[in-house]
């Protein structure tokens, strides 16, 4: 894919997620403030010279604080994803190869993740240890893994059938030959749509669960928990409660964009 | 109706069954989880929300123990457990000690109402914008639907509900930013709930109306010599409904996730608020009432969705007839 080629829309969507990863990687060491150090003299300071963003409640420098935010939602979803994705696509591939009741109870199971509304099944993971990483971290992948494992199943089975796979299985080229150069290849458009948009997923799952109370807590500069903090602030400093979320927007809204514009 | 039709109706309802016994089970087994995870003796805690908390010392406790058969193995106490599930029997609030069944009657009540205006409102909202894009694709309606939209389902659902109240309880004054008494206190929620709604159903109706114009069907119900108001009504929006209603089924997810987020965000007291809440306290048995009622709530609209494309669908009406 070269740049020419890309649509105006999905030009903006990688223009707003690059924009986001440098803030993410070189943000936190650019800005080289402590994003948990308090001034109670600078809170709530407009942006300026000092603070280049302003200052939350706590004099804590915004910039940083976002930065840091910013870094950790990406870093989250992007682990998240990836968590989701391997073996949700492993599996999916092999239900669709071995069939039976492999295939069976994989299939069982991944009904069984969708019959409650994803949130729903999350909240109530989160539930065990409410504030921790780990069980945001699970409940996500867990909800997540079977949007791969049905596409990469349904695509395999069409791929299986396919002449050329079947021939080389006939040859004798080992499982690992078939699934690295026949199957995946394959797979890999339909796979980074599905990874693309299940970050966006990603991000704004973590920053609604930690603005509701049951993601990442304060101290912790997380984007939803932010805003989440300085709303009884809002009418002095609107910004602060805004630009957190404006974040958040970005990345989602990046993600859609850069999947394409009939994205489900 | 006719037998053959009947079939048709059966098996997505026996499925739909089965996806409820699938939540009880889910729902349960992760109740029972979080009970046997809390810190602490249960029998104690049980007792202390039983009788309250002055009554939770170590007699009532063994009574409870006794009751309850806290001292069976866990399988036996499982299944125990599951089995109250199935008969509704949800236990007592570990907070209040009332009967859970009783607190998340009322706050069913305040989310459903809540529901009942959001949706409706996301039909006004999303429907009209969808129809029009699609008559007339990449027209100017067309464009300024898709842009709205995709900024819709990209702004978190706490923002926009922020910004909400911001502009019109802020700024103008017009609508309270909290609260349940009126007609007016259900506005900002609805909305929130209901932008989030029709964004997308606004893009579905779109590309399913520019589909059906299109059809090959509609071609000839205007070369037969119908006015184009009678091929519309009576050959286009039954066909562009279908996927449509289909995708309320998909819709009732963002509509069950948005109220969990909603009435956390306006403090409404609802099952979704009750559940975030219950989480904090960690009240178990009120987390798994509040979490068994919003999925058989989703499981039942999802029936009725069913039921309802069948009921559209003009092929298999025919098929029927």
């Amino acid at each position: 894919m070269s740049g020419s080629t890309l649509s105006p829309g999905k030009r903006t969507g990688l223009v707003l997620l690059a924009a986001l990863l440098g803030f993410a990687v070189l943000g936190p060491w650019v800005v080289d403030a402590d994003p948990a150090r308090q001034v109670l003299a600078h809170s709530l300071a407009a942006p300026g010279a000092e603070y280049l963003l302003g200052t939350d409640h706590l004099g804590r420098s915004m910039l940083a604080r976002m930065a840091h935010a910013t870094r950790l939602s990406l870093l989250l979803a992007a682990v998240t994803v990836l968590s989701a994705a391997v073996p949700g696509t492993l599996l999916g591939v092999m239900a669709a190869w071995r069939g039976g009741w492999a295939e069976s109870g994989l299939v069982l199971l991944a009904d069984a993740v969708l019959a409650l509304p994803s949130l729903l099944l999350v909240l109530l993971l989160v539930a065990f240890a409410p504030g921790d990483f780990l069980p945001l971290y699970l409940g996500l992948a867990l909800v997540g893994w079977v949007e791969y494992f049905r596409v990469s199943r349904a695509l395999t089975r069409g791929i299986l059938a396919k002449p050329h796979v079947e021939a080389a299985r006939l040859l004798g080229f080992g499982r690992g030959y078939v699934l690295r150069r026949l199957i995946l290849p394959e797979l890999l458009p339909a796979l980074s749509t599905l990874a693309t948009f299940g970050l966006g997923g990603a991000v704004l799952a973590i920053s609604t669960l930690s603005f509701v109370g049951l993601g990442i807590r304060p101290p912790v500069a997380e984007l939803g928990s932010m805003t989440t903090e300085l709303l009884p602030h809002a009418y002095e400093a609107p910004l602060t409660v805004l630009m957190p979320a404006a974040l958040v927007l970005m990345a989602v809204l990046g993600c859609h964009l850069l999947v394409g514009r009939g994205a489900r | 109706m006719d037998r053959h039709n009947w079939r048709s109706l059966l098996r997505p309802i026996l499925v739909r069954l089965l996806q409820a016994l699938l939540v009880a089970l889910i729902v349960g087994a992760l109740g029972f989880a979080l009970m046997a995870a809390l810190p602490g003796d249960q029998a104690f805690r049980l007792a202390a929300a039983r009788y309250g908390p002055d009554m939770g010392d170590a007699t009532a406790a063994a009574l409870v123990r006794e009751e309850l058969g806290l001292d069976r193995p866990r399988a036996v106490q499982f299944l125990d457990w599951i089995g109250q599930l199935l008969r509704l029997d949800l236990g007592h609030s570990l907070v209040t000690g009332e009967p859970v069944l009783e607190e998340l009657r009322g706050q069913l009540g305040h989310t459903l109402s809540l529901a009942a205006v959001a949706l409706p409102l996301s039909a006004i909202l999303g429907l009209p914008l969808g129809i029009l894009s699609g008559l007339h694709p990449s027209g100017l309606a067309d464009r300024v639907t898709l842009g709205l939209s995709v900024l819709l389902r990209a702004v978190p659902a706490y923002a926009l509900g922020l910004l909400l109240v911001a502009v019109f309880s802020i700024r103008l004054g017009w609508l309270p930013p909290a609260g349940f008494e009126g007609w007016r206190e259900f506005i900002l929620p609805g909305l929130t709930l209901a932008l989030g709604l029709a964004a997308l159903s606004a893009r579905v109706t779109r590309d399913s109306v520019a589909a059906v114009s299109t059809a090959p069907y509609m071609a000839f119900a205007r070369w037969k010599g119908l006015p184009e108001r009678a091929a519309v009504l009576r050959h286009g929006l039954r066909n562009a409904a279908i996927p449509v209603v289909a995708l309320l089924g998909f819709q009732l997810i963002g509509l069950i996730e948005g109220l969990i987020i909603v009435e956390s965000l306006f403090s409404w007291p609802g099952i979704g608020h009750a559940l975030v809440h219950a989480i904090f306290a960690r009240d178990v048995p009120v987390v798994q009432g509040a979490a068994l009622l919003m999925g058989l709530l989703f499981v039942l609209v999802n029936a009725l969705v069913d039921l309802a494309c069948a009921t559209i669908d003009p092929r298999r009406a025919r098929a029927g007839a």
